[in-house]
């Protein structure tokens, strides 16, 4: 024992068997909570984590502002005549790439914690398995909904104007976060599946960079090659991109937002039972 | 008990999990009876944690069956669930939040309103002297402060079977007594408890019946009184003031305890191996043997009396020690685990 520990626990105070025992004797057991309930309460948590780690959200802060600026002033005179005709079309974009992009680092948190002791406590309770999962994607979705605020605040400051308004802007955005929550299984997936941080890190670049650049965030993808545009036009991120800044021009995209919605029940589909399947083994 | 039950609180028959080539559990048979602290006493890797994960629906086994209060732990997993409650060898609380945060979060899982759980958090903490650090973040929490806020978190509802998973490894032996303390207020309130332990002496303080497991089998299995008797009763240890004497103690300590007498290398120490079958306490063996040593005008400087080890428990029972000479304080992840 080091001394540390013995002068620390000198300063702690005795247990109080009797205040033990009279709690121990209150047996009465609440209701089971709903699956919404306990759902929330793992939100909660990451909501509490990001309370003390507030440097986890470098992440959702200082990548998309440096993504926006980056590439409106690197691509947009080329490309549209002037970064101010660009962010027009880029802005929804990049904020689609920046926030899936995003969505990569639930994967490596999953990973660090599901090593340690608390999920062996998390699963022995009798509660509706996935949520715990689904409390990780709820914190995530505050997050995103973070990185949204400040891309699109930093783009009206660039001279982005959304055509459809708040209302628009808000349900470009809702979609998004929709989009967001049920491509993450594919994160959680690769959290529970992968041995260690680092090779969860590689895989999802691995498939994060092609989904997000094969797109049509930067560019018509008329220009592409025909093979390529086969698979950008057909690219759920296409697609998302599209519906976003669809809703911010102020026309309804109904295909494009139907596809996203249909991609999104794929990848819950799909990514969720093998996500708790893992979880379940693991 | 918030529901009346007859018959075990734990029985197992042929329970297995492999990993990979290793049989982690190899044909484990278990009965606990409800209402006591039942000890689950063996070496590092010898299946403790590996059992107890089956147990408490962590882990699926891989052959034969286990029942928690007449509930299949694979099949009626959720029943066992909401009647269990596990501490586990690593903290198993979340180490970013504070001690209040991590009871009341566990507290809302459990159903509770959120005025209640924060109620009873606040009382758990006082009641396991944590309130002065119920802001900390438990990643600040020395090794007793830790093991007092994870058992807090077990007991949010009065569990019927709790899970002790070697509950005092590393800790000082203060804040090993007080965790005793503290089983022994849960039991006492009817909740059943096993505990696994590598101390002997642990078990012994708190279980009622011992099963002891090596290789992922159950070696020996009975009350307290029963594994001493087949183990010994501890055994005494004597250093004289005159190695020349050292013939006659040991003459007469063989003849008088009908115990087995060891020289030790250092050459006025000798250990007598007290004979369990006598209906006399170890204490009184001892009394004797000191009694006649001096009669026989043999000086006695330094005496001891130790209870068997659990390396003697292990020669004892399987004619090998526990194999954890040269690593008994190593990193506890080295015991199979998924």
């Amino acid at each position: 024992m080091s001394t540390a520990t013995s002068t620390e626990t000198k300063e702690l105070a005795p247990v109080s068997t009797e205040s033990l025992a009279a709690l121990l004797v209150a047996k009465e057991r609440p209701q089971r909570p709903s699956s919404l309930s306990t759902s929330l309460t793992f939100g909660w948590r990451a909501m509490l984590k990001i309370k003390h780690v507030p440097e986890q959200l470098f992440d959702v802060t200082a990548f998309p502002i440096m993504n926006l600026l980056m590439f409106t002033y690197l691509f947009g005179g080329a490309l549209a005549g002037s970064p101010t005709d660009y962010i027009q079309f880029v802005l929804p974009g990049i904020l689609v790439m920046s926030v899936v992009m995003i969505t990569m680092y639930t994967g490596v948190s999953v990973n660090i914690d599901i090593e340690k002791g608390v999920f062996d406590r998390f699963r022995s309770l009798p509660i509706w398995r996935p949520s715990a999962m689904v409390g990780y994607l709820l914190g995530d979705a505050l997050r995103y909904t973070i990185a949204s605020v400040i891309m699109l605040s930093m783009g009206l400051l660039l001279g982005y104007r959304a055509d459809g308004g708040f209302p628009g802007v808000v349900a470009g955005i809702a979609l998004l976060l929709l989009f967001s929550f049920a491509f993450s299984w594919i994160w959680t997936m690769f959290g529970l599946l992968l041995r260690t941080e680092k090779s969860v890190m590689s895989v999802s670049m691995m498939v994060i960079f092609p989904l997000t650049f094969l797109s049509n965030v930067f560019v018509d993808p008329r220009t592409m090659p025909g093979w390529l545009q086969a698979f950008v036009n057909n690219s759920p991120v296409t697609h998302l991109a599209s519906a976003v800044r669809g809703l911010m021009a102020d026309d309804w995209p109904a295909a494009d937002i139907m596809w996203t919605l249909g991609w999104s029940a794929l990848f819950v589909a799909v990514f969720g039972p093998v996500t708790m399947r893992l979880y379940n083994r693991k | 008990m918030s529901t009346q039950t007859s018959g075990p609180a734990i029985e197992t028959a042929g329970l297995v999990k492999t990993f990979g080539e290793t049989r982690a559990v190899d044909g484990v048979d278990l009965t606990v009876p409800t209402g006591t602290v039942y000890g689950v006493l063996g070496p590092n890797g010898a299946g403790k944690t590996t059992t107890v994960k089956m147990l408490a629906t962590l882990l699926r086994p891989d052959g034969g069956e286990a029942r928690v209060f007449g509930h299949d732990v694979v099949r009626d997993a959720d029943a066992v669930r909401s009647r269990v409650s596990l501490t586990g060898q690593y903290a198993s609380v979340d180490e970013d939040l504070t001690g209040t945060e991590n009871l009341i979060l566990l507290g809302r899982l459990l159903g509770h309103r959120k005025a209640t759980a924060r109620e009873r958090a606040a009382q758990l903490l006082e009641a396991f002297g944590l309130t002065e650090a119920a802001g900390k973040q438990v990643k600040h929490y020395s090794g007793g402060m830790r093991r007092r806020i994870d058992i807090a978190a077990s007991i949010l509802n009065t569990p019927d079977l709790l899970f002790l998973d070697e509950p005092t490894t590393g800790l000082d032996p203060r804040s090993r007594n007080q965790v005793w303390d503290i089983v022994r207020a849960v039991v006492a309130q009817g909740t059943t408890v096993l505990l696994t332990t590598q101390y002997l002496d642990e078990a012994d303080q708190l279980a009622s019946r011992i099963a002891v497991i090596d290789k992922g089998r159950v070696i020996a299995e009975g009350t307290k009184g029963e594994l001493k008797a087949s183990v010994g009763a501890g055994s005494v240890h004597v250093r004289l003031r005159d190695p020349e004497r050292r013939a006659d103690a040991e003459r007469l300590l063989r003849d008088l305890l009908l115990a087995e007498v060891q020289l030790e290398h250092d050459p006025v120490a000798l250990t007598a191996r007290l004979n369990a079958a006598t209906s006399d306490s170890a204490a009184d063996q001892a009394a004797r043997a000191l009694t006649e040593l001096s009669r026989a005008g043999v000086t006695v400087d330094n005496f001891s009396l130790g209870q068997p080890s659990l390396d003697e428990v292990f020669l004892a029972l399987t004619g090998h020690d526990t194999g954890a000479a040269d690593g008994a304080d190593n990193d506890p992840k080295d015991e199979v685990a998924a």
